[in-house]
């Protein structure tokens, strides 16, 4: 986390989180403005490379000892010495791009009979913009190395100099599959720079729309995994659970995905009793329809073959890249925010949060399908003990700086939030799970073979929108 | 193999009836503000400044929407009475640009019962693209109508885009509509598509598709639900009238926020 400061100088602030114990350290260093060369910690902290990169390009800070630094974030066709998150950048201009910018796809297997394979941007039928060069001299990829940031739209620096209502709506926008786990992490900073907690009953409401919100992206994922399988049937059931989810979230709140229903300080509408124990009703119909889908799945040996074994990622390379939601639970690392750091009302609902060891395809499979269960029992628990009261607090605007920390359905999610005396939003940060394990992405698809490449892509379902921003 | 045949067919037909009949399941839509009457011209300039999104402006007779510039954030609807805008359940949105109103841009016949979509995310947020593939499930099943989501822009004959077009987009977004055969045509869906939604225009991404592409039918939402997007592709292929002209309607909006409770 970088930001520049008053002084003028550059400050530094790491903030690491272990997954053990759930503890939290936060260093800070500070140096002169003119000073743009910080040591790299990457070699430590496994974890840190993608941050300094991506610090590298939108800061123009170097970090001293990193192997790779460049282009990143920002393509070549990008100015150069353009650092968009500097304070002297100015988010409105347009940008003419480089025209004398060449890119090929940077090869890195030398042997007889090696082929390159590149996939993207634009691929398959409902893709989003990626690229990836797969690089194999047969069965096996060899390398998979992945090009992101072709969605790059500068959320961060976009959200400056914005009220922080306003800048919720982006909160909410940069990854809508998981708005409501973003925009609750963001609200979470408003508040504690504010020293607002917001009542009881938007608390219970708060775990309940976004274990709604997580039970409704597990079943997309868990259909994104039949589909890239080609099994017709178990694909159109479990997107008729979707839709049924995507309805009742907009019959819950008005919006299908759940725009709309957070403001800093509480929840924009209440939602009645009755109402919250139908949707946990229809949340149990669900569910066991769901528990059909995985009992039929779970013998169906065309699909299993295509899973077990496959695309493996250890505990130990889960731990090193500091993987986080269901990713490293399905590696063993018994990570979840709910858990190690409890927000909403999670302190009091019974939180099973699953892990499985094997680290394959399967295993995140079974992870998706074991925490659907837990979500819906959640929802159910949440709506048998809604404490009565308000749903919002006022939130008075006050200078300061907080970090605000989910569970978004793919793992953790941190949201780092700086207000000005004017009471703007000064700086914006955020890391999203898709940002830290697509980092680990290679670990899964390399070594395995060409053909079982989008099956991995699909069992690991990472967002392309919540990594670029 | 044989107990998923017999699932699938124990699950019976799950299909739309729409566009023969209008759909009417709670949550399929999640509607749109509506040109509103107010009697005073407070109301309407409170309204106004309740929208992030520059998508209200007041009339003489009260309110109307900027349909393409709506993100759903529901100020409008949630505000306090009598400053509240009547709310629309339907979803039939789609509009015809300017572009199409010239004959010799209109698919012909041909097309309407063996249509061929790619679709294309120029950085969007994931809710469109979820809501696009939801055309393939059973409920919506465009194969029935004849539309079919291809892989390639060679097999294309519409190019179904999502997102404000970022900068790293612009060249394969061009590349993969050069790539179309003639007739082709461009559905943009979403706020983001059609203005740049909360994200542009900016430094990183434009303000819409249609600053790089000639964009034939616009679909309004934030996402727009699949049956807005199913709307649209009616629209480009001549089997729906567009969205009608936004007129301001005539329940007032206190009236609209007792129908929607």
């Amino acid at each position: 986390m970088v930001e520049e400061r008053a002084g003028p100088a550059w400050s530094l602030d790491y903030i690491f989180h272990g997954p053990e114990r759930g503890d939290w350290v936060h260093v800070r260093i500070q140096q002169a403005i003119d000073d743009r060369t910080v040591p790299s910690v990457s070699d430590i902290v496994h974890a840190a490379d993608w941050h300094e990169r991506e610090t590298e390009d939108l800061f123009g800070l170097l970090f001293d000892g990193h192997p790779r630094l460049g282009e990143f974030v920002l393509h070549e066709d990008w100015p150069e010495g353009t650092n968009p998150m500097r304070k002297s950048f100015d988010a409105r201009q347009r940008l003419e791009p480089r025209t004398d910018a060449h890119w090929e796809p940077p090869t890195v297997v030398e042997a007889p009979g090696v082929f390159a394979m590149p996939v993207g941007p634009v691929f398959s039928d409902f893709a989003e913009a990626a690229h990836f060069l797969l690089e194999t001299v047969g069965e096996d990829v060899i390398t998979a190395i992945p090009r992101f940031f072709y969605k790059y739209r500068g959320v961060e620096k976009i959200a400056e100099g914005q009220a922080p209502r306003d800048a919720l709506l982006l909160a909410e926008r940069f990854s809508g599959t998981a708005a409501f786990a973003h925009g609750l992490a963001f609200c979470q900073a408003v508040e504690t720079i504010a020293g607002v907690e917001p009542p009881p009953r938007a608390r219970m409401l708060r775990s309940l729309l976004a274990e709604l919100e997580r039970l409704r992206h597990h079943a997309a994922a868990i259909k994104g995994l039949c589909k890239s399988t080609a099994l017709a049937v178990a694909t159109s059931q479990a997107a008729l659970i979707e839709e049924d989810l995507l309805r009742l979230s907009g019959v819950a709140v008005g919006h299908r995905y759940l725009f709309g229903a957070l403001e800093p300080g509480g929840l924009a509408l209440d939602i009645a009793d009755a109402s919250c124990r139908e949707l946990a009703e229809e949340g149990q119909a669900i569910l066991a329809r769901l528990a059909e889908l995985e009992r039929m799945l779970e013998y169906t040996s065309s699909f299993l073959d295509r899973l077990e074994e496959v695309g493996i990622i250890g505990r130990r390379d889960a731990e090193d890249y500091g993987l986080v939601g269901p990713m490293a639970r399905a590696s063993g690392v018994p990570w979840d925010m709910r858990k190690t750091a409890p927000y909403a009302a999670y302190g009091a609902l019974d939180l099973d949060a699953p892990t499985e060891a094997e680290g394959d395809g399967y295993a995140r499979l079974r992870v998706l399908f074991r925490e659907a269960r837990a979500s819906a029992a959640m929802i159910r628990q949440a709506a048998d003990s809604l404490p009565a009261g308000p749903v919002s607090t006022p939130v008075a605007p006050r200078p300061g700086a907080a970090l605000g920390v989910t569970e978004a359905p793919l793992g953790a999610a941190f949201h780092w939030l700086r207000i000005d005396a004017r009471g703007l939003v000064e700086r914006y940060r955020l890391t999203s799970p898709s940002f830290i394990n697509w980092h680990g992405f290679h670990l899964a698809t390399e070594n395995f073979a060409f053909q079982d490449f989008p099956i991995i892509l699909a069992s690991l379902g990472l967002s392309n929108a919540e990594c670029d921003r | 193999m044989t107990k998923w045949v017999v699932k699938g067919l124990r699950a019976g037909i799950k299909s739309t009836r729409y566009p023969d009949a209008m759909e009417g399941a709670p949550g399929a839509s999640p509607g749109r503000p509506a040109p509103t009457r107010l009697d005073d011209e407070r109301s309407a300039a409170r309204l106004r400044d309740l929208c992030p999104t520059a998508a209200i402006a007041p009339t003489e007779a009260g309110v109307s929407i900027l349909h393409e510039r709506c993100v759903h954030c529901f100020r409008c609807l949630r505000g306090d009475a009598p400053a509240v805008v009547r709310w629309e359940r339907d979803y039939e949105w789609a509009a015809l640009e300017r572009t199409a109103e010239d004959a010799r841009r209109r698919l012909g016949r041909a097309f309407g019962r063996s249509l061929h979509i790619r679709f294309l995310d120029a950085g969007a947020c994931g809710a469109c693209m979820s809501e696009a593939s939801q055309l393939n499930n059973p409920y919506y099943n465009i194969h029935r109508l004849g539309f079919f989501i291809t892989p390639t822009p060679r097999d294309a004959d519409i190019l179904l885009v999502a997102g404000p077009l970022t900068d790293a987009m612009r060249l394969p977004l061009c590349k993969t509509f050069e790539a179309m055969p003639e007739p082709k045509r461009v559905v943009a869906i979403g706020a983001c598509a059609l203005t740049g939604g909360v994200f542009g225009p900016s430094f990183a991404s434009a303000g819409g598709v249609g600053e790089f592409l000639p964009v034939d039918v616009v679909v309004p939402g934030c996402p727009p639900p699949p049956l807005a997007i199913l709307h649209g592709l009616l629209v480009a292929v001549e089997r729906k009238p567009p969205a009608p002209e936004a007129r301001a309607g005539a329940m007032t909006g206190n009236q609209a926020k007792e129908s929607f409770r």
